[in-house]
């Protein structure tokens, strides 16, 4: 029934528990792989969800992120497609996407990572020691996960450690397709833009060792530079690709360990387990949000279906990690699961620029969860677990845990 | 085993550094992976072969 679904589906899918994949998705993969869907907004997409074509279809050049085109897709109803379309990515795509990447990459090598990991551990350290403190039960995406990647941000773009809470609300307002309105979207933006384009000029005047101030002067191959625009732009897609989803994922792994505890018991008398463990949680999501979607700029042939130029392909990362013939047993968490080549961060030369990071991070949480609070545990049964209500990163409303 | 790396696909993501250490690196200025070493040894065979299905430029390719 191949693109053959009369109806369109709606998208995104629904699934029963905050932690199960929509039912769907294995009868897509095995009899639908391009299926028909109807987004938010009522426009109509092509979804695919198996491995090969979702992994072909990211880092296809003639499939791009121009979801502003005329015939695209319109993501949501509200008007700018939110983060996929907002004015910042306009700004950075104008620098030229592969000349900015370039730019940036140094910064999110694993050797800078890694540099940054001592600082990381004594972040989770302390938030750790707050949540403790207030007792329990406690929710840890609000106490540990939604705070750890804002304090990550702010360390690299040298913001001071008093001005994170409000680099948390304006991430949390950016983000928020559904919860806000989209008059408190954009002044959320605009007050986050002045803000950073004040602290440019501080760290012009007094740069520091911070990533804003080694772009200041930094230039391409060329010998050209970066505007003040594309710079505010950058820690503006800093903020909004690297928060949310970096405190969701801590969230749905730490759920997802601890609602099957032996899976937790494991990690707790085998900590080398938890590089394999966090690419685990990783590629067994089943709640990641909307999907990477693609705009196609020429004609191409996915599963042996025609996607004409225009079209709007949605990529379910999420359905491909579960797809039986990369994955022997994907319906299965396997914590020592080694290769693991899950598209969690995407593929190809768009794929994340903060991977290592993200790892990093997500290690973090878990190696110091393991040493202080081994004993911890879900305080209230998986079932009562919530989703989120936003639509692009998927993630549970809370986590409340007791030890 | 031969590494070999292919540097115009690498997408510098740094995940071939962190599964295998001893064999890859990225320089400084962008990132892109370096082989520090393109026959590894029996132990590192396992890291490598890691290393390479991660890569999501699949920029990494071994032969026997
Ligand atoms: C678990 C956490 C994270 C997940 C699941 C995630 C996932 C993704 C995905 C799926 C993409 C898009 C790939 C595509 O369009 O094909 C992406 C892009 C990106 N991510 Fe992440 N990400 C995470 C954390 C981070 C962090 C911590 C940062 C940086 C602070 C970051 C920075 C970026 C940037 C800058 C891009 C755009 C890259 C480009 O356009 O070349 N991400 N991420
Ligand atoms: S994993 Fe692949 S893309 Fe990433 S740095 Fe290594 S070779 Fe380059």
């Amino acid at each position: 029934m191949n693109q053959e679904n009369l109806v369109p589906l709606r998208y995104p899918l629904s699934a029963k528990g905050a932690l199960e994949p929509p039912a769907e998705w294995a009868e897509l993969r095995e009899r639908c792989p391009v299926a028909r869907v109807r987004l938010p907004s009522g426009d109509e997409a092509s979804l695919l969800t198996r491995y090969d074509d979702v992994k072909m279809v990211l880092s296809d050049p003639r499939c791009t992120r121009r979801l502003d085109a005329e015939d695209a897709a319109r993501i949501s109803e509200s008007e700018s497609g939110g983060v996929f379309n907002a004015p910042m990515a306009t700004a950075l795509y104008s620098a030229g996407q592969q000349r900015w990447r370039m730019m940036l990459t140094k910064w999110f090598t694993a050797k800078r990572v890694n540099a940054l990991k001592p600082g990381i551990v004594a972040m989770t350290d302390r938030l750790v020691d707050e949540m403790i403190e207030s007792g329990h039960p406690a929710d840890i995406k609000a106490r540990v996960g939604f705070p750890l990647p804002v304090w990550v941000i702010c360390d690299l773009l040298g913001v001071p450690d008093t001005d994170r809470d409000r680099f948390a609300r304006w991430s949390d307002m950016m983000l928020n397709l559904t919860r806000y309105g989209q008059t408190e979207i954009d002044a959320a933006e605009a007050e986050f833009g002045a803000y950073l384009t004040a602290h440019l000029d501080m760290k012009r005047a007094d740069p520091g060792e911070d990533l804003l101030s080694s772009l200041l002067t930094a230039t391409d191959a060329d010998g050209a530079g970066l505007t003040d625009i594309q710079l505010v732009a950058t820690g503006q897609a800093l903020l909004v690709a690297g928060h949310e989803t970096t405190a969701n994922m801590i969230g749905k792994m730490l759920a997802m360990l601890l609602s099957e505890r032996r899976r937790w018991e494991r990690l707790v008398a085998d900590p080398s387990l938890v590089r394999t463990a966090v690419e685990e949680a990783l590629r067994f999501d089943a709640n990641p949000g909307f999907g990477m979607p693609r705009y196609v700029e020429q004609n191409i042939e996915v599963a042996e279906t025609l996607l004409p130029r225009g079209t709007t392909v949605v990529c379910s990362m999420a359905a491909a990690n579960r797809d039986e013939n990369t994955f022997a047993g994907a319906d299965e968490m396997t914590l020592d699961r080694s290769p693991n080549p899950h598209l969690a961060f995407g593929s190809g030369p768009h794929s994340c620029l903060g991977q290592s990071l993200a790892r990093t991070e997500l290690q973090t949480v878990l190696e110091v969860l393991l040493r202080r609070l081994p004993t911890l545990e879900l305080a209230v049964p998986a079932e009562e677990l919530r989703r989120v209500e936003g639509l692009v990163v998927g993630g549970l409303r809370e986590l409340p845990v007791r030890w | 085993m031969k590494v070999i790396l292919d540097q115009d696909k690498c997408v510098a993501s740094g995940q071939c550094v962190m599964a295998a250490p001893e064999v890859f690196d990225q320089r400084d200025e962008d990132g892109v992976a370096i082989l520090l070493n393109d026959s590894p040894s029996e132990a590192g065979t396992e890291d490598v072969q890691h290393a390479a299905s991660v890569c999501p430029a699949l920029a990494i390719r071994l032969s026997a």
